[in-house]
């Protein structure tokens, strides 16, 4: 338990370091997800390629929008990409920043996906099995052209009694899973360098900008955060007051039949400094609205 | 309990002790993925060369990159290589000693990759098994074949259950055969890192033992000072923000005075707190210019100690200034003690 909660504060460090421990574990649930799930291809003509090619596609899609989901920057880009202009001007550059990042991190566990498939080969065996050449294959050479089309459509099912033993099968079958595994590698080849070259030249290419879209990106997701607890904080306060007023308005209702009951001291008076003046509904909801409207200037000058 | 911590604690306490971690993690990693990879020979004739060959060093190149692609310190390297000379000297061995210090520790996943691939023997099997030497291991009064139907026979040596050449060369001899060959290969390359490892660290001291330490302790001192950038950035972040916030509510505090005519608030003492730690920086782009400035000339290696006060709080080590004065032509002064 304690090793979890040390990882955790780990991750907790910043939120970048939450974003890639959210990343990591959809990527492992991905390949936990495909070693749970029974892929049983269907094995006849038309059916077995929709079957083989939804399995290798749809997930991925599935996978990628729940990354989109999970990854609070991209609530923090989509606001600040459509918030009024107001007194703060917006810089495309952060919201690309943020956009890159949020897709980067969003991609792995549907490319995680994809290579596992392929590198476990079923998907493709099952979607090609009946666009193989029959001619380079001994068994399937001499057969009209419908029994072919039957025959290759049944080479996934081992455990069917035409194919059980049928040297043919295995021959394509190992083929098919040949050229699924040389697919899988070869795109995580092309990925890896893909990122390589990405790590390796960024900083050849205007380093400053980024320099800059990335802290302003950090300084409004950290100003997001402290606005929400300083809302909080102040709606905390507000409840308290709110309490104490009613309690007050029981009471001298009470003493006003009864004369007998001691003033209560001064202590909420202090706290009401925190609430800055803002005491009511309609004043809470203005300041949630101009909040919205019209972000505040990045100028704290007047301090 | 304590000991995981105590072990987490020292990876974390520098980026070279986190990436020998990171390199450890990648070389179990490569042999697990090795033992999880459902190796499959095409039994083929040209597919059994490429699939084969094709295991056997496609993968290590990817760890390799990928090696250096989780390596923090390769943004440090080629930020290091392109940034502005400024007023900071660059020093090249510096360069070369971080290069090398990553290439050394991407290695090792693929060297423990190509070693395991050796000795299990699978890929040699698929790769060679038409190269077997038939005269000599198999049976030379079988019927002559065409050489392409033999090579199609031996090709499916990898593969017993479709095998079919068993009266020209017996399936267990030509596998015990090639495995054995590869289990050579295999040690013989384990003993060759080994030896180039061994020779590299013991003859590195009998050379060049005071650049060695000079290069380590200055690439060590750049990745520190980007770790302390990035964290005094973002404390400024929060203490501005904070200040923000306040100010914006102190803002609305103000108007709703003017409206209902009630005295509006005072500052809270915390945020007295806030902005003295934002370091005389208040605006966007005062903040711009100095990450600008940051990037485009780094301060000297130089610390001005605070002998006199000076009125503008800048009082401290090497703070970037926020217009930065004529770049002087510096060379890197790198003091030693040898």
């Amino acid at each position: 338990m304690d090793r979890f909660r040390m990882i955790f504060q780990y991750f907790q460090s910043n939120s970048e370091s939450v974003m890639n421990g959210i990343c990591g574990l959809l990527a492992l649930a991905s390949v936990k997800m495909y070693t749970c799930f029974d892929f049983s291809c269907p094995c006849l003509p038309w059916y077995n390629m929709a079957y083989g090619l939804g399995i290798m596609f749809v997930p991925p899609v599935a996978l990628f929008l729940c990354g989109l989901i999970l990854n609070r920057q991209s609530l923090v880009m989509l606001e600040e990409w459509r918030r009024p202009q107001g007194r703060r001007k917006k810089d495309l550059a952060v919201i690309r920043y943020m956009c890159s990042s949020v897709m980067q991190r969003a991609m792995v566990a549907p490319v995680v996906w994809i290579i596992v498939t392929l590198l476990d080969g079923k998907c493709l065996i099952c979607a090609f099995s009946g666009s193989v050449d029959p001619k380079k294959f001994v068994g399937f050479a001499n057969a009209s052209l419908v029994q072919v089309q039957q025959l290759l459509a049944k080479v996934p099912c081992k455990d069917d009694e035409l194919m059980r033993n049928n040297t043919s099968r295995k021959t394509v079958s190992r083929y098919l899973r040949c050229w699924s595994q040389a697919l899988g590698w070869s795109i995580l080849l092309i990925l890896i360098i893909a990122a390589f070259l990405a790590r390796w030249l960024r900083p050849c290419f205007n380093q400053a900008t980024l320099l800059q879209a990335r802290h302003w990106s950090n300084y409004i997701d950290i100003e997001q955060k402290i606005f929400e607890e300083t809302c909080c904080e102040h709606s905390r306060l507000s409840a308290h007051k709110c309490i104490l007023h009613f309690f007050e308005s029981m009471r001298q209702e009470i003493k006003l039949h009864s004369f007998s009951l001691p003033r209560e001291g001064e202590g909420a008076e202090g706290k009401e400094d925190l609430l800055q003046g803002i005491t009511d509904q309609d004043q809470v909801n203005k300041l949630l609205k101009m909040w919205y409207y019209e972000k505040p200037p990045l100028d704290v000058s007047q301090v | 309990m304590d000991k995981f911590r105590m072990i987490f604690q020292f990876l974390q306490s520098n980026q070279e002790s986190f990436m020998n971690g990171i390199c450890g993690i990648m070389a179990l990693a490569s042999a697990q993925m090795y033992s999880v990879f459902d190796f499959s020979c095409p039994c083929l004739p040209l597919y059994n060369q490429a699939y084969g060959l094709g295991i056997l060093l496609v993968p290590p190149f990817i760890l390799f990159l990928l090696g250096f692609v989780l390596n923090n310190n390769i943004s440090m390297l080629a930020e290091e290589w392109r940034r502005p000379q400024g007023q900071r000297g660059k020093d090249q061995a510096v360069l070369r000693y971080m290069f090398c210090s990553m290439a050394q520790r991407a290695m090792i996943a693929p060297v423990v990759w190509v070693s395991v691939t050796l000795l299990d023997g699978k890929c040699i099997t698929c790769a060679f098994c038409t190269s077997v030497p038939v005269e000599t291991l198999g049976n030379t009064s079988h019927p002559g074949l065409s050489q392409g139907e033999m090579k199609r026979v031996l090709a499916r040596i990898p593969c017993k259950e479709i095998y079919d050449g068993q009266e020209l060369i017996a399936n267990e001899v030509a596998v015990r055969y090639l495995r054995c060959i590869s289990q050579a290969l295999g040690w013989c390359f384990v003993l060759l890192m080994t030896t180039l490892a061994f020779l590299v660290r013991s003859l590195r001291p009998c050379f060049t033992q005071a650049a060695f330490l000079k290069s380590r302790y200055w690439s060590h001192y750049i990745d520190i000072e980007r770790k302390l950038f990035d964290e005094t950035c973002a404390e400024h972040a929060r203490s501005f923000a904070k200040v923000c916030i306040q100010q914006f509510f102190e803002g609305m505090s103000t108007d709703l005075a003017a409206a209902h005519c009630h005295p509006p608030r005072k500052a809270p003492a915390d945020v007295g707190e806030a902005a003295e730690k934002l370091l005389g920086i208040t605006d966007q782009g005062t903040m711009n210019m100095a990450l600008k400035s940051w990037h485009r000339c780094k301060p000297p290696l130089h610390l001005h100690l605070p002998a006199l006060p000076s009125g503008n709080g800048w009082a401290g080590e090497g703070q970037p200034p926020a217009h930065p004065p004529v770049p002087r032509r510096e060379t890197a002064a790198y003091y030693s003690w040898v």
